[in-house]
């Protein structure tokens, strides 16, 4: 393998990489392409997917629930520490939820989720093959890409809004603890100005619209890598890994894409 | 094309067959053909390409060239609908057992019940313990895979591939791993299925003492083809070196024992 070494064999390395990306997320395409079928068990067995929703839920839900209100609390003090200079801390409210509502909600609830969900999913599909069982589907005549991999996926997009619409919820009550016990602001002028600042079509929609994307994204990234992973302990691990590091910079690219042109006014 | 009528066919007919992994040749010019009611047992060491075959059989795999035709219908032909209705009729034993391991023994063997069907629960629930009743494990219903031991698995996966009363198993490695008891079961159980169901039956395996007493035809593989055929009395009595030494478990002879390699001196000197 001298090829390899100096100058030369970087250059192969770098070409290598490119090329195996290029080939992964060409897989990728075309296996959403296959999986797109499968999407009439939404009609045919939704109990399939409810019952992943259920279980999705279920993982997340907690660590979610915990996270808003962490994040809430920290805005609260972060916020007013820096609206207090200009005697602003009236807008603690509108702050607080405006940086949840468009921005931490779903970023951070898509970031929880392919920690937790989306890790769980790759090895879970990953672990179905390695052990022949959806193998053992196929010759059953069940397709395995319409009774396992579609309802999990579709599973995965309907929760991460769900999740981010409960971050932010959550969020916002432990901001308005925090304001009221702690830092004596006056909880009817909190509502009040959140009320008259926050747009529905604008800043609510901006954010749902981002965690509807960031639903799809980690579940296809998730379904995905447990599909392609190589069916043994060691594929399915380093699948599992690349589920998570793959959707966490995919959230965050999309995510600056999608702001700036949403600041721009789409 | 075969012009005999379609009843005294054989159930599988395998044509010049030639299949590749990664441009290594696994299949060459084989040529085969199983036999309705009959259990016919396909031999050959680890690697030689059973599992493939049988994955070409039930069109999980494509051939290369060549063709498999089963009851009448060339499999790498059919649509993907044909295919799935095809396979309905087929039952397949995984080496592994492929239980699903999230469902529970009932629901394992209910699965195939509960996709193609649409009989009521009640139905089901006769219908699986029926199948668990032949293999002995009415009572481990309860249980999921990872409590039950390798040959109890087996069995189970053997009740889930009867559950649609398919005119053909295909049993990948049926007795490996398991003890000399649990052989004797599955033994019993293939025997009985294939002839009380009316049953055709492929079994995939290297063992050549169950071989011998369950087949009614062997077909021994190496290299990509069949080297031998016969019936178990009739490949004991051959003088072939190649099957005397497969049948009489000699480690090395017109088989080879080492994967091809460089010469051993020139790999050790490291030139
Ligand atoms: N998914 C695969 N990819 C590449 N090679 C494979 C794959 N599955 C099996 N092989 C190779 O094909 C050959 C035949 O395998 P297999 O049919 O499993 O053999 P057997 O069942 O007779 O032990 C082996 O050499 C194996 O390494
Ligand atoms: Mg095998």
């Amino acid at each position: 393998m001298d090829q390899d070494r100096g100058v030369v064999g970087h250059i192969r390395r770098v070409g290598r990489y490119t090329l195996d990306g290029v080939a992964r997320l060409g897989r990728a395409v075309v296996f959403f392409a296959r999986l797109v079928p499968g999407f009439s068990v939404v009609v045919t067995r939704l109990s399939l997917v409810v019952q992943q929703i259920y279980m999705t839920g279920v993982l997340t839900l907690v660590i979610v629930v915990v996270s808003g209100a962490f994040v809430g609390m920290i805005l609260a003090l972060q916020g007013y520490n820096t609206l207090v200079r200009y005697d602003a801390q009236s807008s603690l409210g509108l702050l607080v939820a405006l940086s949840l509502v468009r921005e931490l909600g779903p970023v951070l609830t898509a970031l929880l989720f392919a920690g937790r969900a989306g890790s769980a999913l790759t090895a879970e599909i990953g672990l179905m093959k390695a052990t022949e069982q959806l193998a053992g589907m196929e010759m059953m005549a069940v397709d395995p890409l319409k009774r396992v991999v579609a309802p999990r996926f579709l599973a995965g997009w309907v929760a991460v809004p769900l999740l981010a619409a409960i971050f932010s919820a959550v969020g916002i009550l432990a901001a308005y603890v925090v304001a009221v016990s702690d830092l004596g602001l006056d909880g009817g002028v909190f509502w009040a100005q959140m009320q008259s600042g926050v747009s529905v079509t604008n800043d609510i929609m901006g954010g749902a619209i981002k965690s509807v994307v960031f639903g799809l994204v980690i579940s296809w990234i998730a379904v995905f890598e447990g599909y392609d992973a190589r069916p043994t302990s060691e594929g399915v691990s380093r699948a599992t890994t690349r589920t998570v590091v793959s959707s966490s910079l995919a959230v965050l690219g999309l995510d600056f894409i999608m702001t700036a042109f949403m600041l721009r006014g789409l | 094309m075969d012009p005999r009528p379609i009843r005294t066919q054989p159930l599988v007919s395998v044509h010049d067959l030639s299949f590749y992994r990664d441009r290594r040749m696994i299949f060459q010019g084989l040529n085969l053909a199983i036999e309705r009611g009959k259990v016919t047992v396909i031999m050959g060491g680890s690697g030689v390409g059973k599992t493939t075959l049988l994955n070409l059989i039930g069109g999980r795999l494509t051939p290369a060239g060549g063709s498999v035709t089963v009851d009448g219908q060339q499999v790498s032909a059919l649509a993907r609908r044909e295919l799935f209705r095809l396979r309905r009729r087929i039952g397949m034993l995984f080496q592994s057992g492929a239980l699903l391991t999230d469902l529970d023994v009932f629901e394992n063997v209910a699965f195939p019940l509960r996709e193609h069907t649409r009989l009521p629960a009640s139905l089901i629930r006769h219908l699986v313990l029926m199948k668990l009743e032949l293999v002995g494990l009415r009572g481990a219903r309860r249980l999921y895979p990872a409590e039950l031991s390798g040959g109890m698995a087996r069995r189970v996966a053997l009740a889930r591939a009867i559950s649609l009363d398919p005119m053909m198993v295909m049993y990948d490695e049926p007795f490996a791993g398991l003890d000399p008891i649990g052989m004797g079961v599955i033994t019993k159980l293939i025997r009985e299925l294939n002839d009380a169901l009316g049953m055709t039956s492929i079994v995939v395996t290297h063992d050549v003492a169950e071989a011998s007493a369950i087949a009614d035809y062997i077909y021994l593989l190496d290299q990509g083809r069949v080297i031998a055929e016969g019936t178990p009395a009739a490949m004991q009595a051959s003088t072939a070196p190649e099957v005397r030494q497969f049948m009489g478990g000699l480690p090395d002879g017109p088989v080879a024992f080492h994967y091809p390699a460089a010469d051993y001196l020139a790999d050790l000197l490291g030139s």
